[in-house]
């Protein structure tokens, strides 16, 4: 069967979800379509979530302008209309020598270039009153209070629901396979069958240069660069108030050290040029690396109190640094959306709106809808609510209750949300994006078996049907004694 | 918001919890509630299907869930009252305990007495660390426990078991008689974390190999399990370059240590000891928190279950004299200290004068593997007295106890407890 759209974009990332939905303002016919189990399980989903201030970005790079901009619109615009968690928490870029100091002129004055609001440096006591735990031979710091975290899987998720809200249609577990130039339409081979588009974005994150290749753009070439991180738990003994950068010298970019939007400390990325597109392992060198890097920020850190490593790769075009944002010359009606690296999270609004203007370009008369509905609202957080909210809440429906994961205080009614939203959780994984069972200290151990039976019964599946993430990913092999059954009846 | 009140708030229906319960019945108090998350009392015991259980306090050897049973009878004879799938949220200094559940929506109790009886929870691969990919197939050695035992369903077919903690052992033999091929049970240390008897019974009897000093290095697969690299480590537990080999298997059980569940403890303001991750207590089991104790897994962790049962009978006893107005405080607080050799001892501290009794139990754990050992007790530089063990496991919980007329005649202020290796 074969299914035909105007627009196709390839690629359930920040970047695709987010040019769905800024296209389903427009009375067009879109259809993104992603080859994992949900959106989000790409670059998206292992980053450092972070929403930069823009002060480092070159401004002569494309990325320095859409990082500003996006900053801009996080603010003005995305977190009015989507109710994704966002916080203002500011930055702090450390030096730890006097000789540092002009460095970090240097990199306000950059800042000041792009119009990075209200950058100053700040030494002595206040650096250390706007972060106590800071290593105590800090002598200043660049403070850009502009900086802000942001929940990339919520933000994700809320864009991909809100796109299928205004029209566009969402397709998952199809992966793209080859695309055919038909001249005024083209042929996209998915594993879930053809699909005919006038117009094809290319957001396939570290794989955009294969799409790309497939019709026969081969003038970029994305290289993954692994970045490992660890993350701790919320009760950590250790807090910061802000993001804080060390100065980057000539070895290393330095570890990030930050609160997520959950109040956990996360610290990392390391940075690794590797071949493989879908190695997100983690690394004994990596994870010391980020250790040893975090340190010189907070001497305090061990691994102690350590949940989670995880592992994300930087979809970079190398040669250039830079975004590839353009409608190719080459083949008409395919547009790129590639080497989104770092600060593509935080550039993301302004991607989408870069690339809503070239689809205008490239489909002159495109009309606004007037039912367009910007609005997205999250899924009730139990755990961030007072005891009367609570009370309401489960007044409402009994299921929010019922306290699924026991570390982060999840009930079943948000684990029912998560299934059941437009662009629902399939997976033990996407539920845990959505909803955070799992997320805490005991990592799933204790409600894990509880997730899978929800799963099971919301789905209609068998427990054994039941996926981590991918495909292969099965959690249960088979029922107590099913092969000692089989066994006794090929016996018999 | 639903209010009610209580004398006594058990939180946790485990044995521990049920135990206190039972005997602060007993001891006369009436007005007692326990609440549980679970959908049924009993705690972790009702997913350990195995016997061994109640060999010290029944002098028979039970089930977990038949252990369970004794006690969940008694608590139901007394009528004490019971809230099921019941989350406790908070519990408040001046103990307060806010819960939840779906049927009366969010409580708020106040109790004049707390019990904290919650229990551990077990130690992931993502708090040791172990590098590789984030596949399906790995498994904290309880959770894939209660896959088996209790939803009927096996975790994977071609196993490799990390850590010799009793429940690696246990789940060595569970998985092997479900039909699966366990590979290896490994070790980080150079001796092995279980009692002796689930060493001889779990792994011995089925021929599965327990290799000491041995951790996995790395974790590979892309989506399911694939293999593990597994390396040799040095005195100082670093793996030794050169020495690794891969095991190809699709599932990997981590026993590698559990950690008493106290967040709600911290919330209230309760006191930790570093050692044991449980509150610091009393021999009664009261924390710094007047009237709140705690016993159990969540005190510190028990391998045999008799040994909760006890000390949850003492915190239990002592809450009810606490509701009654019975405790009374002696001169002098006595510190427990552990000296060499000695892991932890609970209780921490001896601060009460309760009548009749005859002795308090000391609780420790000895912090390697010695042979013909002798437990000395001191007081101050004085001797009191000593007690030999032929061997002194970490595994395994000894108990030395004081007589209380010893107690009444100290000179000094501490009771050091120590393990010296020979005779003297
Ligand atoms: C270590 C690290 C730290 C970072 N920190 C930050 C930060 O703090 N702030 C910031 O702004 N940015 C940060 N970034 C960058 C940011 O994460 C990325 O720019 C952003 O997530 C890119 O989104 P994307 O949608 O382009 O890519 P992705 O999220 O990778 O999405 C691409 C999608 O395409 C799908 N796909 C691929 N091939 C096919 C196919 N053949 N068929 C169908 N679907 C396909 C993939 O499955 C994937 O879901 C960081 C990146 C890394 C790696
Ligand atoms: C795999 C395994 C094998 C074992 N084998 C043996 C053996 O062979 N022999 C032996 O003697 N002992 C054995 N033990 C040890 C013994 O079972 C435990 O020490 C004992 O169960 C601990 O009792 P507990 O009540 O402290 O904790 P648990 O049994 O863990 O009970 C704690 C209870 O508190 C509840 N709870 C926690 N938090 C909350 C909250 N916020 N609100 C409401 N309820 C809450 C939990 O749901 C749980 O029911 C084994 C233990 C395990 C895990």
């Amino acid at each position: 069967m074969t299914n035909k759209t105007e627009v196709l974009i390839i690629g359930g990332g920040v970047v695709g979800t987010f040019i769905a939905r800024e296209l389903s303002r427009y009375k067009l016919d879109i259809t993104l379509i992603e080859k994992g189990t949900d959106v989000c399980v790409g670059t998206s989903k292992s980053n450092t979530a972070l929403i930069h201030a823009g002060f480092n970005a070159d401004s002569n790079k494309l990325k320095g302008k859409l990082n500003v901009r996006g900053n801009e619109l996080f603010r003005t615009k995305v977190q009015k209309e989507l109710e994704v968690p966002i916080e203002w928490i500011g930055a702090l870029v450390v030096a730890q020598d006097e000789a540092g100091i002009p460095q970090l002129e240097e990199i306000l004055e950059n800042g000041k270039r792009n119009k990075v609001p209200d950058l100053e440096i700040v030494k002595g006591e206040r650096l250390f009153e706007l972060e106590p735990n800071l290593n105590k031979n800090s002598v200043a710091a660049l403070y850009a209070p502009t900086a802000g975290i942001v929940n990339p899987f919520e933000l994700t998720v809320a864009l991909a629901n809100n796109a299928v809200k205004n029209g566009a249609e969402v397709i998952l577990e199809a992966e793209v396979t080859d695309i055919e130039d038909k001249g005024d339409y083209k042929l996209v081979k998915t594993s879930k069958g053809n699909i005919e588009a006038k117009l094809v974005i290319n957001a396939a994150g570290v794989y955009a240069d294969k799409i790309a290749q497939m019709v026969g753009i081969k003038d970029f070439k994305i290289t993954p660069r692994r970045g490992e991180y660890y993350l701790y738990d919320k009760i950590l003994d250790i807090k910061v108030n802000h993001t804080i950068f060390q100065l980057p010298n000539k070895v290393s970019k330095g570890i990030v050290v930050t609160p997520t939007d959950e109040d956990n400390l996360l610290i990392g990325p390391s940075a690794e040029e590797i071949e493989d597109k879908d190695d997100l392992s983690n690394t004994r060198e990596g994870l010391d690396q980020v250790i040893a890097g975090a340190k010189k920020t907070i001497p305090d850190l061990t691994t102690r109190g350590v949940i989670k490593e995880f592992a994300g790769l930087r979809a970079a075009i190398k040669e250039t640094g830079d975004f590839l944002i353009e409608a190719s010359d080459k083949v008409k009606g395919f547009i790129n959306v590639a080497g989104i690296q770092s600060p593509g999270l935080a550039s993301s609004p302004a991607i989408a709106e870069m690339v809503v203007g070239i689809v205008k370009e490239e489909l002159p008369g495109l009309e606004e809808k007037d039912d367009f509905d910007p609005y997205e609202q999250e899924i009730p957080k139990f755990r961030h609510m007072s005891h009367k909210q609570r009370m309401k809440l489960i007044e409402k429906d009994s299921n929010y209750g019922e306290i699924i994961c026991r570390c982060e205080s999840i009930t079943k009614g948000e684990i029912l949300d998560a299934i059941r939203q437009p662009v629902g959780a399939r997976t033990v994984n996407a539920i845990k994006r959505r909803v955070r069972p799992g997320a805490g200290r005991c990592q799933g151990g204790f409600c894990g078996p509880k997730v899978v039976e929800i799963l099971s019964e919301e789905l209609g599946i068998p427990k054994t049907e039941v996926k981590l993430e991918k495909d292969n990913s099965k959690i249960l092999v088979e029922k107590t004694k099913e092969s000692l059954q089989k066994e006794v009846t090929d016996n018999e | 918001m639903n209010k009610q009140s209580y004398d006594l708030v058990v939180v946790g229906g485990g044995p521990a919890g049920l135990a206190a319960a039972q005997e602060a019945y007993d001891q006369g108090v009436r007005d007692i509630l326990i609440m549980e998350r679970d959908f049924e009392l009993g705690g972790i015991l009702q997913q350990c299907i195995h016997n061994g259980f109640g060999l010290h306090f029944f002098g028979e050897e039970l089930t977990g869930p038949e252990y369970a049973q004794r006690f969940m009878e008694k608590v139901a004879e007394r009528g004490i009252d019971i809230k099921l799938d019941t989350m406790v949220l908070e519990v408040t200094p001046d103990k307060k305990v806010y819960a939840v559940n779906s049927k009366e929506g969010m409580l708020e109790i106040d109790a004049k007495a707390v019990v904290m009886a919650m229990g551990c929870r077990e130690r992931t691969r993502e708090a040791i660390g172990i590098p590789g990919s984030r596949v399906a197939g790995v498994f904290s050695a309880g959770t894939a426990q209660r896959y088996i035992n209790m939803e009927g369903y096996m975790p994977g077919k071609k196993v490799v078991i990390l850590g010799s903690g009793d429940i690696g052992l246990i789940m060595a033999r569970r998985m092997h008689l479900e039909g699966a091929e366990v590979e290896a049970v490994l070790e980080l240390l150079p001796f092995s974390g279980g009692l002796t008897r689930n060493i001889v019974q779990c792994l011995d009897d089925f021929d599965i190999p327990l290799r000491l000093s041995q951790t996995v290095t790395r974790i590979h697969g892309k989506e399911r399990l694939e293999g593990v690299s597994v390396a040799k480590v040095d005195k100082n537990l670093k793996p030794i370059p050169g020495s690794e080999y891969y095991i190809e298997c699709d599932t990997l059980l981590l026993s590698v240590g559990l950690i008493p569940e106290n967040e709600l403890s911290v919330a209230a303001g309760i006191e930790l000891a570093s050692v044991t991750g449980g509150p610091i207590v009393n021999e009664c089991r009261e924390t710094n928190i007047n009237g709140i104790f705690a016993c159990g897994n969540v005190l510190h962790v028990h391998d045999l279950v008799d040994y909760v049962t006890e000390e949850s009978k003492l915190a239990g006893k002592a809450a009810a004299l606490y509701l009654q107005d019975k405790i009374v405080k002696r001169d002098k607080e006595i510190n427990i200290i552990a000296g060499d050799n000695i892991g932890y001892i609970v209780p921490h501290k001896i601060t009460e004068k309760i009548e009749e009794r005859k002795r308090v139990d000391l609780y420790m754990r000895g912090k390697r593997p010695m042979e013909n050992a002798q437990i000395l007790v001191m007081d101050g530089d004085k001797k009191l007295f000593a007690k030999k063990e032929r061997f002194v496991k970490p595994a395994e919980m000894i108990s030395i106890p004081l007589p209380e007329k010893m107690i009444e005649q100290l000179e000094g202020s501490t009771v050091e407890v120590k393990i010296v290796e020979g005779g003297e």
